[in-house]
């Protein structure tokens, strides 16, 4: 039996007021009428806690446009799940922060798009932007919740990091999340205007390895070199259908939140069947479990239980093969496609998330 | 104020609870969840941010019918072991 998943990230709906050009969403979004409705949330809630699952991540887009996110908040903590709310923090107020304390919420992770206005207003495409997940900071603060502030890094803004840092402790976040851009879906279209310069990356992993030690015991600090300048992948999602589930507004269920750009696998619905049945039987999460699937050169890796190969989604967006080795890995035959990335010519424009935005036919770089 | 006297707390957003699924306890916080081992469990379970550590250390003693000061050093070194990472505090 495969062991029950820890954790369950819920996409609420895929309706957000910004638009940033890196957006995890998938590129066809679903439409609020495709979306879940709060007694289908529920069930699926009560169906993951049964299965095992511990904590909740609600997310989108942006979670707190659903009118039910009280209610599906409430239900969590009936359930005992540890709720978090994934959130751009814009649409936030002193009284729909009260109503999420009282609803039983655990913890916020709030994100931003810069240090400052300018750099936050233009990635995120709503001008006004920044100052609002400001003034969010303070009101979840001020309702005691414990805060994770989640910068996403890239080339527009890496020269910026430090202030990144110092905006979070300033803030009173108790972890600070620096996640490079991953470049599938919005990402991979913007990869020219995303792409970090290799002396940026130096910078910033050094600039994170002074910060933590000088915060260590005060605040955590998350971050990871990012794919593109790494001899080795990251395990993505603790492996595929080992960890984690991921929930899309429409009820597919997903072993990781960018798996439908894997376009040859069909992905089970919440409408279809229960999460039990999905986790422990679906073809598609048995597809890329464990090690069984791998070919070399990570069939005889030590590393295989340790990376588990890397990412499915990457491996695909680069090679075309999701079932090769992730071209993060300097091991795979593939290894070249990142360095020539990192030396192609870059631009400054890019194309925000929008729904039905997406070029027409996107070709992958 | 001497450790014994002071009240120790779960961290904002850390809370403690049973994982039928799994079997055993869990300790649940932001991006996280610690499994404890039995003893841990058994100090966690009475840390409910009224009883001071002396009175954990003599709640555990009468349980288990131990000598006091063991305990005591046990109690103490769990809880500060558990304050450096992130989910008590003292
Ligand atoms: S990444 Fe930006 S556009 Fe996408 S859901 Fe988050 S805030 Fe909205
Ligand atoms: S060969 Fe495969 S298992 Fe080994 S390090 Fe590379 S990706 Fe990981």
């Amino acid at each position: 039996m495969t062991p029950p998943p820890l954790g369950m990230l819920a996409e609420l709906t895929h309706r957000c007021p910004l638009q940033c050009p890196y957006c995890a969403n998938p590129l066809e979004m679903d439409r609020a009428s495709a979306e879940l409705d709060t007694a289908s949330w529920q069930r699926v809630m009560t169906e993951a806690a049964e299965l095992g699952v511990l904590q909740v991540h609600f997310s989108g887009g942006e979670p707190t446009i659903r009118r039910d996110l009280l209610t599906l908040l409430a239900h969590a903590r009936d359930l005992q799940l540890y709720s978090n709310l994934i959130t751009s923090g814009v649409t936030l107020t002193a009284d729909s922060v009260a109503a999420l304390r009282d609803a039983g919420l655990d913890h916020v992770q709030l994100s931003f798009q810069d240090s400052q206005s300018a750099g936050g207003d233009h990635i995120g495409g709503l001008q006004g932007g920044h100052a609002r997940k400001l003034t969010a900071a303070r009101l979840i603060r001020e309702a005691g919740f414990p805060l994770t502030a989640n910068f996403v890094v890239h080339r527009q803004n890496l020269a910026r990091l430090p202030d990144m840092i110092a905006l979070g402790e300033a803030m009173g976040a108790g972890r600070i999340e620096i996640a490079h851009v991953q470049y599938y879906g919005w990402g991979l279209l913007n990869r020219d205007a995303l792409l970090p310069m290799p002396d940026q990356i130096d910078r910033a992993d050094a600039v994170v390895a002074e910060a933590r030690q000088r915060l260590s015991g005060h605040l955590v600090i998350d971050y990871v070199t990012p794919d593109y300048y790494a001899a080795r992948p990251k395990s993505c999602m603790g492996g595929w259908g080992r960890q984690f589930m991921n929930i899309t507004p429409s009820g597919r269920v997903l072993p990781g939140h960018a798996a439908e750009t894997l376009t040859d696998l069909t992905f089970p619905s919440v409408r279809d069947a229960s999460l039990a049945q999905i986790w422990q039987t679906d073809p598609a999460f048995e597809r890329y479990r464990g090690t069984d699937w791998m070919a070399e050169p990570c069939r005889s890796c030590n590393r295989r239980e340790i990376d588990w190969g890397g990412c499915r989604c990457q491996a695909f967006a680069l090679t075309g093969d999701a079932a090769a080795t992730d071209p993060a890995c300097a091991l795979s035959p593939d290894h070249a496609v990142m360095a020539a990335a990192m030396a192609a010519p870059r631009s400054d424009d890019f194309t925000y998330r929008r729904i039905g935005g997406a070029p027409a036919a996107v070709t992958p770089p | 104020m001497t450790i014994e006297a002071t009240i120790p707390n779960f961290a904002t957003g850390v809370r403690l609870r049973e994982d039928k699924v799994r079997g055993g306890w869990v300790v649940l916080a932001p991006e996280r969840v610690f499994v404890p081992d039995e003893h841990a469990i058994a100090i966690l379970q009475l840390v409910d941010g009224r009883r001071t550590v002396g009175g954990i250390v003599d709640a555990l003693a009468a349980k288990f019918d131990a000598a006091r000061d063991l305990i005591a050093t046990d109690v103490i070194a769990m809880l500060q072991d558990l304050t450096v990472k992130g989910a008590i505090r003292l």
